[in-house]
């Protein structure tokens, strides 16, 4: 594990992509930022620019209207970048799979590094998540 | 090497994390490690990807953080030398450093104005307004140190001149205008409550939000280079500056810890104000009490 990984998992700023969810999945992200969480003492901040940012978190199941903002907002993340789908909808597209207006799934748009699951995922599913990227982080490098 | 950019870049990305490490304690939150901000900055500076967005002028908009940190790390090179010894500075050295301080504004100003965002835009107006309403009270309060030092505007011996009379402080004038400088600063730094510049969650950033990578990397260690110097030059003011003995320098700390927790304390206590409202409030109360703190300083108190 080198100083590059090192740094790049230390500090890992998020910016929220929210193609067509229902909220709910929002909230559950402002709850990672609230006392009980705090995912900042991992290093893990919310930015309000996709070119500060190192990841990418897809929530929501991704309409007809959404995919081509989406590969926009991955061209324009500075590399090395990730992307996180968030939540079933996110994963899967959920109970929207048969819908006319969701044609795509995420990780058809853009390539995808990490799903955390649940509708919507717990604050602890998310740090799960997060640690589990951490860790896909250094054995990209070890291979 | 020592008194200038990297020293102040080291001891600004700590004072930046005392700040992130305060904030979080006072919302009831464990905080960043002590490493945080060196791993953000060394993130940004080695590993990212610099993007330019398209029709950009390459030498405006990648120039313009070079510039920034170039005038922070003058202004803390000079006023941490002029601390060291009080006899090398030049006449008019405050007059440089009060330029210097404005220069990283007015270099953000340009580089946000040349990034093609309206968001950017929007963001460097903003800062452009917040720049020259807080500048005249800013004046104000450092006409008092001038005059209770017996009208000298060489930083060295605004040192000297308190090392044998009481400091500048330790006067209604001097209380005055410190409190005015702690609004203007708060001010110049981008701090909460004058945060309009950059705020995250209104303009997305404003002024930042096109930079990316080194660029980005360079904005922040100036940010963290000005909130370093700028408490010291405080204390060069109104402290009688950085003494080199024991019981000197210990105060110095008690000294610099308290600006800068009252500056984390107001940050965290106050909500944005709007550009207009920031606007009266720097030409209408803390414009009065600068003014109030001259004229005192002029009658002697």
């Amino acid at each position: 594990m080198g100083l590059k990984e090192k740094i790049l998992t230390k500090s890992i700023y998020v910016f929220h992509v929210s193609s067509g969810s229902c909220n709910n999945c929002d909230i559950e992200l402002l709850d990672c930022l609230t006392p009980r969480h705090d995912i900042e003492r991992f290093g893990i901040v919310l930015v309000g620019s996709i070119k500060h940012a190192d990841a990418m978190l897809c929530t929501g199941s991704t309409n007809r209207m959404c995919v081509p903002r989406i590969k926009t907002l991955y061209e324009q993340m500075p590399k090395p970048g990730f992307v996180i789908a968030w939540g079933a909808c996110g994963s899967s597209r959920g109970v929207f799979k048969d819908s006319y207006n969701t044609g795509t799934p995420l990780d058809e748009i853009v390539p995808v590094d990490m799903y955390i699951p649940g509708c919507p995922p717990k604050p602890e599913a998310v740090i799960d998540g997060f640690v589990k990227l951490i860790q896909k982080i250094n054995q990209v490098k070890n291979k | 090497m020592f008194p200038g950019f990297l020293f102040s870049g080291v001891m600004g990305l700590f004072v930046g994390w005392i700040d992130r490490k305060v904030t979080a304690r006072l919302q009831w939150r464990v905080g960043p490690p002590w490493y945080q901000n060196y791993a953000d900055v060394l993130k940004l500076l080695l590993y990212k990807e610099t993007l330019i967005p398209q029709g950009v002028s390459r030498v405006v908009f990648l120039g313009m953080p070079v510039l920034a940190m170039s005038a922070a790390s003058l202004v803390s090179t000079i006023i941490l030398v002029i601390n060291g010894a009080p006899q090398s500075g030049f006449i008019g050295g405050l007059i440089v450093v009060a330029y210097l301080l404005l220069i990283p504004s007015i270099a953000l100003m340009m580089g946000a104005f040349s990034s093609a965002n309206p968001l950017a835009s929007l963001g460097a107006s903003r800062e452009m307004k917040l720049m020259l309403s807080y500048e005249l009270p800013f004046i104000l309060s450092l006409v008092v140190p001038i005059i209770k030092c017996g009208y000298v505007i060489k930083l060295g011996d605004i040192i000297t001149y308190q090392a044998s009379a009481p400091h500048v402080i330790a006067s209604a004038s001097g209380v005055l205008s410190f409190i005015a400088m702690l609004l203007c600063i708060q001010a110049k730094l981008g701090f909460i409550p004058f945060d309009m510049p950059e705020a995250e969650t209104e303009i997305m950033a404003g002024a930042y939000i096109e930079y990316s990578g080194k660029a980005l990397g360079i904005f922040k260690l100036t940010k963290a280079i000005m909130l370093f110097i700028i408490p010291v030059f405080m204390i060069t003011l109104y402290f009688g500056g950085i003494r080199f003995e024991f019981d000197g320098f210990v105060r110095n700390i008690f000294q610099y810890v308290l600006i800068i927790v009252l500056m984390v304390v107001i940050k965290n206590t106050n909500p944005r104000v709007r550009i207009d409202q920031a606007m009266r409030f720097f030409w209408r109360p803390v414009t009065i009490i600068a003014v109030l703190g001259a004229g005192l300083a002029y009658l002697g108190y």
